[in-house]
């Protein structure tokens, strides 16, 4: 058990104030070098005692209603904490609208806006979302509280973590929100490069100027480069899935029809592992992503001008240029993440 | 930056100490930045409805505005310089940075000139900024690296009057069609405020007049030129052309 006991004795009693143990976030290099610091609250530090309750509640089906479903079964590490489904299945049976998100680099998200349409603000109000959403785990925050207060060890846990064993949801989401700011991923073959460890392939440095040339792909606006290592811009877009829409995206949440059918930029990290793409889908491999740019945009009132030539449905690559921008892609995904 | 203010600190003091002239002290300046069309005021409220006419006649919508200054400079009367190493990105789209006050000081009194610049010059656009990183606002190295100075998105309603996207993105002019990158030109625009004497707390109303990038001495025409012009190392020098009128100095308040 790892905590600083400090007693402090006063006239006529003790307080015990546990500390649990600083366990800060270690920023790559590529991030520190070439992006801003990562945001931890004030009132969530990292710990040592924090994070390892974390993993264990994302890990536990407890949230659950029915005991069945943790975290991790619809955000598996395998799939960089995403599923393999189009659609995720909750604890009932039922089927979510949208793809489950991938988890990882969570503390560079500046503008602290969860899930597809942003609807959240801060990872701590996000855990709250999934345990009680009846299409999800289909749980009431207050029998979770009495089922892990309940518990043989989480209330010992929690007072090591905390300094209290009394467990409300707000210490509970805090928990799971320390442990998914632990998942960092920034070691694929492509950051091996940036630090000058290795070489690329002709096709992936092609692929690379694909996806940074603005008369090709030109990815970068939306999707980060060598000098925004997340790979995405963390905000929202249009980028012409459909030319009306059945999923506002953003647009249901913020009541402006100018938002309608934006849906958060995704991270490019790891598309190895997270297929299927888009927020609903639709897409099984990153040769449709890819043809769906390169042709297949769809006009509507709100798509992104800096969607190209979209009158001609898309930038129109090359077939090798296509091939090219497809391994430059994967040469983003971090095997190591998923292996641990 | 501090060391600069530092400086003018140490340099208050020994005037104040010998001399019984003129006061002179320390003070914050505000820079904020407002926007119109010919004019008429244009906040993010504007944005995304195809409401603009430019000089060519094309209609089009704003839907993304931001635009990078730095290097603001006090100009003495005696020939003296006090530069701000600060920058402000511009984001009209999302109501930010409108306001900038830079961390330094400036001393008060007279000055026959204050300038900054759109974008960064050619020296400070090779240093790696973290924020600026972060706000995917790079320029990538097959066009010279650096930053961009302006990002202008819209739509417009084309010949066959359907809405078209355009990137009205403006960058360091770059030819990259040979073995090595050349530049033909710089194309970051030094921007004169003129004269003003500083009191206390000035704060520098500028405005951006947008229909100007579209206007002189270039009649910009969206059909022919929309997309895919940061290659375009002429179209950047229209735009650099373009904005030596675009901003002006609305009032100073203090």
């Amino acid at each position: 058990m790892l905590f600083l006991l400090i007693c402090f004795a006063c006239e006529n009693e003790s307080v015990e104030q546990y500390v649990a143990m600083p366990n800060p976030i270690d920023i790559p290099k590529l991030f520190e070098d070439n992006i801003l610091a990562p945001l931890i609250p004030v009132d969530n530090p990292q710990t040592v005692e924090g994070i390892a309750l974390g993993k264990k509640l994302f890990f536990d089906p407890i949230l659950s209603g029915n005991n069945t479903q943790a975290c991790a079964d619809c955000h598996a590490p395998q799939h960089a904490f995403s599923d393999s489904a189009k659609f995720s299945e909750g604890i009932n049976g039922d089927l979510g609208t949208r793809n489950s998100m991938p988890l990882f680099n969570l503390a560079w998200n500046y503008n602290e806006k969860f899930f597809w349409d942003g609807n959240t603000f801060s990872l701590e109000h996000q855990v709250f979302v999934p345990v009680s959403d009846p299409t999800e785990m289909n749980s009431d925050w207050k029998e979770v509280e009495l089922k892990l207060q309940n518990h043989l060890e989480y209330p010992s846990l929690f007072k090591n973590a905390f300094g209290t064993s009394n467990i409300d949801s707000t210490i509970v989401s805090k928990a799971i929100a320390q442990f998914e700011r632990t998942l960092v991923s920034a070691n694929s073959k492509f950051d091996q490069y940036l630090l000058g460890k290795i070489e690329l392939t002709s096709n992936e440095l092609n692929g690379f100027n694909v996806f940074m040339d603005e008369t090709k792909g030109d990815c970068f606006h939306c999707h980060g480069s060598d000098k925004n290592p997340l790979w995405t811009d963390n905000t929202f877009h249009n980028n012409g899935l459909d030319t009306t829409f059945t999923d506002l995206g953003l647009g249901a949440i913020t009541g402006d029809p100018a938002d309608n059918g934006k849906f958060k930029s995704p991270s490019l990290r790891n598309l190895a592992f997270t297929a299927p793409y888009m927020h609903d889908g639709r897409f099984s491999t990153l040769d449709e992503v890819i043809n769906h740019y390169s042709e297949g945009l769809r006009n509507s009132a709100t798509i992104d001008p800096l969607m190209k030539k979209e009158n001609q449905g898309g930038v129109r690559l090359s077939d090798s240029d296509k091939a090219d921008l497809k391994t430059f892609l994967l040469s983003l995904s971090d095997y190591d993440f998923i292996a641990n | 930056m501090k060391s600069i203010s530092l400086l003018l600190l140490i340099l208050l003091i020994i005037s104040s100490a010998c001399s019984n002239g003129d006061k002179v002290e320390l003070t914050n300046v505000t820079f904020s930045f407002s926007h119109n069309w010919d004019g008429t005021s244009v906040t993010n409220s504007d944005f995304n409805t195809i409401k603009f006419t430019n000089e060519y006649g094309n209609q089009l919508s704003i839907e993304r505005l931001r635009y990078l200054i730095s290097k603001i400079t006090f100009h003495k009367t005696d020939g003296n310089t006090i530069v701000l190493e600060d920058y402000n990105l511009v984001d009209v789209t999302n109501n930010q940075n409108l306001s900038f006050m830079p961390a330094e000081f400036v001393t008060t009194g007279e000055y026959s000139n204050i300038s900054f610049t759109f974008g960064f010059n050619n020296e400070d656009n090779a240093n790696n900024y973290t924020d600026l990183n972060t706000a995917s606002w790079i320029v990538p190295e097959i066009l010279g690296g650096g930053y961009h100075y302006m990002q202008f998105d819209g739509k417009f309603l084309n010949q066959a009057n359907e809405e078209q996207g355009f990137n009205y993105h403006a960058i360091r002019a770059v030819n990259n069609l040979g073995e090595t990158l050349s530049f033909p030109q710089d194309t970051f625009i030094i921007v004169n405020l003129g004269p003003t004497t500083i009191t206390d707390n000035a704060i520098f109303n500028i405005e951006m007049d947008i229909a100007e990038w579209f206007k002189t001495p270039y009649t910009w025409n969206l059909n022919e030129l929309n997309q895919t012009l940061m290659p375009n190392s002429e179209a950047q020098i229209m735009m650099h052309k373009n904005g030596q009128n675009v901003f002006s100095l609305k009032s100073v308040n203090q």
